[in-house]
């Protein structure tokens, strides 16, 4: 494949990609969406936050899990950093703390897709800053 | 922070949480006077002369949920261990300026790193804020920004993971094209 050095190669890989990508209906509809937010302050980002964020862009693509990865703010847990918030469509979102690559994998196999509790939740009882 | 684009992406979370739309991030090496000049320029709520003051001071932070705010800090401490300095200018609603010099050659200055990565995962987890890059070296400039993405994107969102990957190749292609440093 040519090297991709300028916003005409960019276009031609976006018409390659427009004819075989199923258009989802409502594929931006918070109701059927996974919501991952991932803490990107000081301390996440130190923490490693930045690689966290990429594999869960990574793995929930790869699974075909229909999910939204955006960044956050601090939620005040600096010292389980990074922090993952989790909300599965209908439900009460969940932070986990700790989440490097390994507990990402578990929180994808196990609480995303099947719904099971796992341990390293962290209690929700702040208010986003989007809030 | 190892690297300087951890930095970035540091401050760029400041300027979203600022309210800023439209955030420019720009690089500049000048090998004449060895300077390796990141600017990262915002429309946000801007800062009072009294806040400046105290955004670099580690137990300063507009934030509830924690006591400090090494952001800034963390940025000034790197800058001056290369020989250079961190300069905030800002104007209440009307944005702010964060510019941090570092010496080019110095052995302490860190790499710039992933800032590709940055730019794409921050563009993909602010989708309502402009993001613009541009670097420049002595060979010459590249500039990048969402809103000329999204205008040849045509709706389709940024984190295709298609079109993640070829963002990133593209930054990356680019400045090896203008000799960017490491």
């Amino acid at each position: 494949m040519n090297k991709i050095t300028s916003l005409a190669d960019l276009k031609r890989i976006k018409e390659q990609v427009h004819s075989k990508i199923r258009m989802r209906e409502n594929s931006d509809n918070a109701d059927t969406l996974v919501q991952i937010k991932v803490g990107m302050a000081t301390c996440g980002i130190a923490s490693g936050a930045k690689e966290t964020m990429t594999y869960f862009i990574e793995e929930t693509e790869h699974q075909a899990i229909d999910a939204v990865v955006t960044q956050t703010g601090c939620m005040g847990y600096c010292y389980a950093e990074p922090t993952v918030e989790v909300t599965l469509p209908g439900q009460e979102p969940v932070v986990f703390g700790f989440v490097n690559k390994a507990k990402a994998r578990e929180i994808i196999d196990r609480y995303i897709i099947k719904g099971e509790m796992i341990d390293g939740m962290i209690p929700v009882t702040y208010k986003t800053i989007d809030e | 922070m190892k690297t300087i684009s951890d930095h970035i992406l540091d401050i760029l979370q400041n300027s979203v949480r600022a309210g800023a739309t439209l955030i420019e991030i720009m690089v500049n090496e000048d090998k004449t006077s060895d300077i390796y000049a990141v600017e990262v320029k915002d429309n946000g709520c801007g800062m009072t002369e009294e806040e400046v003051q105290k955004a670099v001071q580690p137990f300063f932070t507009t934030r509830t949920t924690r006591k400090v705010g090494l952001g800034l800090p963390l940025l000034k401490q790197n800058a001056e261990a290369s020989g250079g300095n961190l300069v905030i200018r800002s104007v209440p609603g009307e944005g702010t300026v964060v510019r941090a010099e570092f010496g080019l050659k110095h052995i302490d200055r860190p790499a710039m790193g992933d800032i590709a990565g940055v730019f794409v995962l921050t563009a993909i987890g602010h989708p309502s804020v402009g993001f613009g890059y541009t670097h420049t070296t002595g060979t010459g400039s590249f500039r990048i920004c969402t809103e000329e993405l999204n205008e040849m994107l045509e709706g389709m969102p940024l984190r295709t993971p298609e079109i993640r990957k070829a963002v990133t190749e593209l930054i990356r292609n680019n400045l090896q094209s203008v000799d960017a440093s490491a």
